[in-house]
């Protein structure tokens, strides 16, 4: 009898990972989906918090394409694991913080140890040659092989035809004529074989997967790593990033202030972790206080966050103070006027 | 709907997707066909989430509920 292979595939919900795993399965191969958390997912995300996009289709891809191609998949959760290869990337940063090349190894890594434990006998990609600037080189991609420690047991479909050929290969597992030959930035080809399998609907790409590609992101990181000394963080850090506005005043706090209902909502969620401020004379946003917060800051604050209500306007606006305990206390202050917050302290 | 005494209560409140999912997939794994699970969730991706990877993992979902800004959604354990 034969022997039925079974193939692990990367799943990040794009089109690349769905075509790679689908064909795979058109070759007999047995496919199940893992899709790796760090944390830093963009994967709706804001879409959950923001109150304006409420009304959008909230679906998680990489589930989508499971369900699409009739395969389980298993979600990874790497967020602790992960903070070894943000901290300390062998390879370093791409335009920000984000350590592709580093990432994709890690992942490929992770994903060898899932085969070698789950009994399934190779690691499928959506990896096209010249796709991505870091990731995705033809002189990086055997080094993600390498380093990964899964040398000939990763299989990239879409561009198996420009690589050389790996352990399913030559084992005779998959036809190697099969696979294809896509390289570069176009996305003709995906399209059109996207086309071929009856896809209609799948994610388009948006320019990476990852909050650690976005400029604004990476700042705000950067910025929390320096206000306290040392790279590190905790989830709920990197959660608060994605939300509100950003403002550092001094180097010992900042103030998280919510620009809409949704986050307002989300934040208040964070009363018992930070003292936070509310407007109470006028509509007005819910703020955080991160950082060692002395009496003087607590009203610097106060007008800040005085700015950002419909009192701008008004001499007084008042606000509650709440502490992490619980208790709570009203102060007035003069919301701050346009001027008076500074540009360098947005993040 | 009742909770029987064997139901799993998960609490997801305040976790983004798919971190919902992921507690969930974590209890699975260790529990036998049959038990339920309920997940109490504030993120109403779950709502989507959670069922999609009950589907795709041979999970019986049970039922959904959208209570004021909560999402309930208990699954039964399949055969694994």
């Amino acid at each position: 009898m034969t022997k039925q292979y079974k193939a692990a595939a990367l799943i990040s919900g794009g089109l690349d990972s769905m075509l790679a795993a689908r064909a795979m399965q058109e070759q007999g191969i047995y496919v199940e989906g893992l899709n790796f958390f760090t944390g830093f997912c963009v994967e709706g995300h804001t879409h959950a918090i923001r109150k304006k996009d409420q009304n959008k289709p909230k679906r998680n891809n990489a589930l989508w394409v499971a369900e699409q191609l009739g395969m389980k998949l298993h979600f990874v959760d790497v967020i602790e694991e992960y903070k070894d290869i943000l901290f300390n990337p062998k390879h370093g940063y791409g335009a920000h913080l984000n350590p592709c090349l580093d990432c994709k190894i890690f992942m490929v890594e992770k994903a060898y140890e899932w085969i070698k434990e789950n009994d399934f006998d190779f690691i499928i990609t959506g990896e096209v040659i010249g796709q991505r600037p870091k990731s995705q080189r033809k002189d990086t991609m055997p080094v993600v092989a390498r380093e990964s420690g899964a040398e000939g047991l990763l299989l990239r479909p879409l561009c198996g035809k420009n690589l050389p050929a790996t352990i399913p290969e030559l084992e005779g597992w998959i036809d190697r004529d099969a696979l294809f030959d896509f390289s570069g930035r176009t996305r003709k080809p995906q399209m059109a074989l996207a086309k071929q399998y009856g896809f209609e609907d799948y994610a388009q790409p948006a320019g990476g997967c990852c909050f650690l590609t976005d400029a604004q992101y990476s700042v705000k990181l950067a910025d929390l790593w320096k206000s306290r000394g040392a790279k590190e963080y905790e989830l709920d850090d990197i959660m608060l990033l994605k939300v509100g506005r950003h403002l550092r005043p001094k180097p010992e706090f900042k103030v998280i202030i919510s620009r809409e209902e949704g986050e307002g909502k989300f934040l208040q969620g964070y009363k018992n972790q930070y003292i936070s401020l509310k407007t109470t004379s006028h509509a007005g946003p819910l703020a955080l206080l991160d950082g060692r917060i002395e009496p003087e800051d607590l009203e610097l604050a106060a007008r800040m966050v005085a700015r950002y209500s419909q009192g701008r306007d008004a001499e007084q606006v008042e606000l509650e103070v709440r502490e992490k305990d619980g208790s709570t206390r009203t102060i007035s202050v003069a919301p701050m006027s346009p001027h008076e917050i500074k540009k360098e302290w947005q993040l | 709907m009742s909770n029987p005494e064997d139901t799993v209560v998960i609490d997801a409140r305040r976790l983004l997707c798919p971190m919902p999912v992921i507690r969930v997939q974590n209890a699975v794994k260790e529990l036998s066909p049959g038990t339920r699970v309920e997940a109490i969730c504030t993120d109403p991706g779950a709502l989507s989430d959670i069922p999609a990877w009950g589907r795709i993992n041979g999970h019986t979902i049970i039922e959904t509920i959208s209570r004021d800004d909560e999402y309930i959604i208990t699954l039964e354990v399949g055969e694994k």
